[in-house]
């Protein structure tokens, strides 16, 4: 199949062995160094206006997540009511990129956001395991789509990663990519906890984006380890360096564990200083999250106020 | 690099540290006046503002000092080694409870960012003194025989780069084999030394183990010279090491001497390409290039020049130059105008000599001393900046075909302080760096200390080690 890079490097997916050879031949990552640089942007202090800018920034950029079995029609349309309107006290808060729900919520949490800019995304690809057969897989995404998702959070096959057969996961994800059609921009979620090493993600990332992944995206949030500074940092090198060799540029979206707006600013600084400004939108950048939303929120009051309100002051869905 | 996310200022308060009108010399466990009168000013790098009026220090102090050391040397060197780890312990402690005062101290008197005062500089001195402090009762099993014994006084001379890091290294190893101080910190950053005189106080160190002697070249001449001074250690230019060694050739003294370099980072085409712009980031613009050991040099492979220097001029881009107090701030300001001048005039001599000049957007501030991160591109082993040590944010770009090529070129110095390696195969790392003459070799990471790895030249870089087991050597009768 393998039909899905119309750019510089479209002769990279050919076969087997010619992905394979690019894969293996992109620079290793050293494990130390990449980790003590990310720990080193972590000490910026982000203060007063750019802690206000970055605050709305990363309200904007939160894709608001409710991936429960115990989910219901109720708890969606709070979510969606919540992403619209984050904070009911201060309409000048911004409202979040999107919500992210199962596929089977998607008509639910559409009309719950009707009329606003919020995005609805879904999960989709046997998520969070992947562990099901590519016709099911497709039809997970169609079925989304149909009901409306703007985006679909796909996840790799990272048993065939590891397993080594990498342009198997390619050809699903330029399959799931030609069911999302023009209506969905695609997020390829690696699981990069289950990777487990980084020149393992840096792969995954090169691959993802060869496949035609619109957003490259750490993890479902599922397994132990998620999203971290380090691996969002390597991944926001490798859109970098992708955008350099072929013009195309593509997001990043870090899911799983963060939590408070400490997190979150570490994260942007990270953007800002790998990066820079193109990718500082929530067209580029995402933060898969449910808890941080009213972190950010209890954070911009006290900027506002001066004084913590609390948790009592923040709505809870 | 201009970005919508402009980052605040967010200065470190100056309020912790209480910096006197003045200072005087701290001899035999009191703060006195130097014999003639004489004082000098010590000023902010980063804003002219002048911090405070220092005593310095003549020959009638150092006899005054050396003498103190002297009596001090009978009952300090006679404690059993697990007393003198108390006061060694003690002194670890109260650095680091004064970490943050000492932090801005350090960045105001030299002018290098806080975050590198805060998370290098200070962390490192208190652990050298921890270190140092566990091997005072453990001399019998450091690998020099029974009971090895002290040199007697130790006149000590350290640069203005690391101020008070560069004391904890000399004065460290000195007690905790029993030797007794007359330290001369540098005319440019007298202050941090003599807040470590007021800890010693603090700690109940016994009058005259600890003299600190602040004043200019002179005075660290009159030091060294001094006929009843047993052990010799200077850290600074080769220049003045040589006439050191001239001083204390035929005297009994022993020297040990921690000079410059010319270090080289060398860049296989194997290697993790974005660690490796970190790495020499952090070889050459750490603490603004003013480091013995800084990667000076890149020696990069051919075949990944252009890729390699892309990264690195994007990176350069994202530094952020400014007020030392802003915990944002990476890049400080130069620690003096002397210093400013000679970086300033052998960046000329680059540009005249041909080689390629590169900074990023950068604007300077207009008090105090300051100089943009550059680079030289098409620098050759021929060219000035290429073999003297600039000693500021300089970096010569180089390239090399194979290994060998990259050895020889990298050997190629009078120097042989540090050399880094990048790639990402093992088998390289440890065939490269046997053929280095270097005396520390980092290999995919650069500026690493930590004060249980010696450290020491080849060559014109100096002798003698310090830290580890190994810097007990130079302060032990052996």
């Amino acid at each position: 199949m393998s039909t899905a890079a119309p750019h510089a490097l479209a002769d990279v997916t050919a076969s087997d062995s010619t992905l394979r050879r690019f894969l293996h031949g992109l620079p290793g990552v050293d494990a130390v160094g990449l980790e003590a640089r990310a720990a080193s942007l972590g000490t910026r202090s982000i203060k007063t206006t750019a802690k206000a800018y970055a605050i709305d920034l990363a309200i904007s950029m939160v894709d608001l997540t409710t991936l429960e079995g115990a989910d219901t029609p109720g708890k969606v349309r709070a979510l969606g009511a919540k992403a619209v309107r984050p904070d009911p006290t201060d309409r000048t808060a911004p409202a979040t990129a999107a919500v992210c729900v199962y596929p089977d919520m998607v008509a639910t949490a559409k009309a719950a956001v009707a009329g606003s800019p919020v995005k609805v995304a879904s999960v989709a690809t046997a998520f969070p395991a992947g562990r099901a057969p590519l016709a099911v897989k497709l039809a997970d995404v169609r079925e989304a789509v149909a009901a409306g998702a703007d985006e679909i959070d796909m996840v790799i096959d990272r048993g065939a990663f590891l397993a080594g057969d990498y342009l198997k996961v390619h050809d699903e994800i330029v399959a799931v990519k030609e069911a999302c059609g023009t209506a969905a921009r695609l997020k390829v979620i690696f699981e990069t906890g289950e990777l487990s090493t980084y020149d393992n993600i840096r792969r995954a990332s090169w691959l993802g984006m060869l496949a035609g992944a619109d957003f490259i995206k750490t993890s479902t949030g599922k397994v132990a380890v998620n999203a971290t500074p380090a691996n969002t940092l390597l991944m926001l090198e490798a859109v970098r360096d992708f955008r350099a060799q072929t013009g195309v540029q593509i997001g990043v979206k870090p899911a799983g564990g963060i939590r408070t707006t400490k997190d979150a600013i570490k994260f942007l600084v990270v953007v800002n200083e790998t990066v820079g400004e193109d990718w500082l939108d929530n067209h580029w950048f995402r933060f898969g999250a449910s808890s941080l939303l009213n972190d950010l929120l209890m954070q911009r009051q006290k900027l506002a106020t001066g004084r913590y309100s609390g948790p009592d002051y923040v709505t809870v869905d | 690099m201009a970005s919508a996310f402009e980052y605040a200022p967010a200065p470190e308060s100056r309020a912790i540290v209480d910096i006197a009108p003045s200072y005087g010399l701290f001899i035999d466990g009191e703060f006195t006046e130097a014999a003639d009168g004489r004082v000098f000013k010590t000023v902010s790098p980063a804003s002219e503002e002048v911090l405070s009026e220092i005593a310095q220090a003549g020959e009638a102090d150092v006899d005054r000092a050396v003498l103190a050391a002297r009596k001090a040397f009978e009952k300090w060197s006679a404690l059993p080694g697990a007393e003198r780890a108390k006061y060694l312990f003690r002194i670890a402690r109260i650095v680091q409870e004064r970490s943050r005062e000492l932090a801005v101290l350090e960045t105001l008197d030299n002018g290098k960012p806080i975050k590198e005062t805060r998370d290098a500089d200070l962390p490192l001195v208190a652990a050298h003194f921890f270190y140092y402090a566990g091997w005072a009762d453990k001399l019998d099993h450091a690998g020099f025989g029974a009971n090895p014994r002290p040199l007697g006084v130790a006149g000590q001379v350290i640069p203005w780069n690391f101020p008070l890091l560069m004391l904890a290294w000399k004065i460290a190893p000195a007690l905790a084999t029993g030797n007794t101080v007359v330290l001369k910190p540098a005319e440019t950053t007298p202050l941090s030394a003599l807040f470590f005189a007021d800890i010693c106080r603090q700690a109940g160190l016994p009058k005259g183990v600890v003299n600190i002697l602040p004043g200019y070249g002179d005075t660290g001449a009159a030091l060294v010279a001094h006929p009843d001074v047993n052990k010799v250690a200077f850290t600074g230019s080769t220049a003045v090491g040589k006439e050191i060694a001239k001083t204390v050739a035929g005297s009994r003294k022993k020297l040990t001497l921690e000079l410059g370099g010319k270090g080289a980072n060398i860049v296989f085409d194997d290697a993790p390409i974005d660690q490796a712009v970190e790495g020499i980031v952090n070889g050459i613009f750490f603490n603004q290039g003013q480091v013995c050991c800084a990667g000076s040099r890149l020696l990069v492979q051919e075949s990944v020049q252009d890729e390699l220097l892309d990264s690195l001029k994007r990176r350069l881009s994202t530094l952020r130059l400014g007020d030392p107090l802003d915990k944002n701030t990476d890049i400080g300001a130069i620690n003096s105008e002397e210093q400013l001048t000679r970086i300033t005039s052998l960046v000329e001599r680059g540009e005249s000599e041909g080689a390629e000049r590169w900074s990023p957007a950068c604007e300077l501030p207009s008090a105090g001393y300051w100089f943009a991160p550059t680079l030289f591109t098409n620098v050759t082993q021929a060219h000035t900046v290429a073999r003297d040590e600039i000693f500021g944010p300089v970096l010569s770009v180089l390239t090399f075909r194979t290994p060998d090529e990259a050895v020889a070129k990298a050997n190629n110095t009078p120097y042989g302080l540090s050399a880094g390696i990048w790639t990402e195969k093992g088998s390289r790392i440890l065939a490269v760096a046997n053929k280095l003459r270097a005396g520390v070799v980092w290999s995919n990471t650069f500026n690493k200390f930590d004060p249980a790895s010696p450290f020491g030249g080849y060559k014109e870089s100096g002798f003698g080690r310090e830290g580890g087991r190994h810097g007990l050597e130079a302060y032990l009768d052996v």
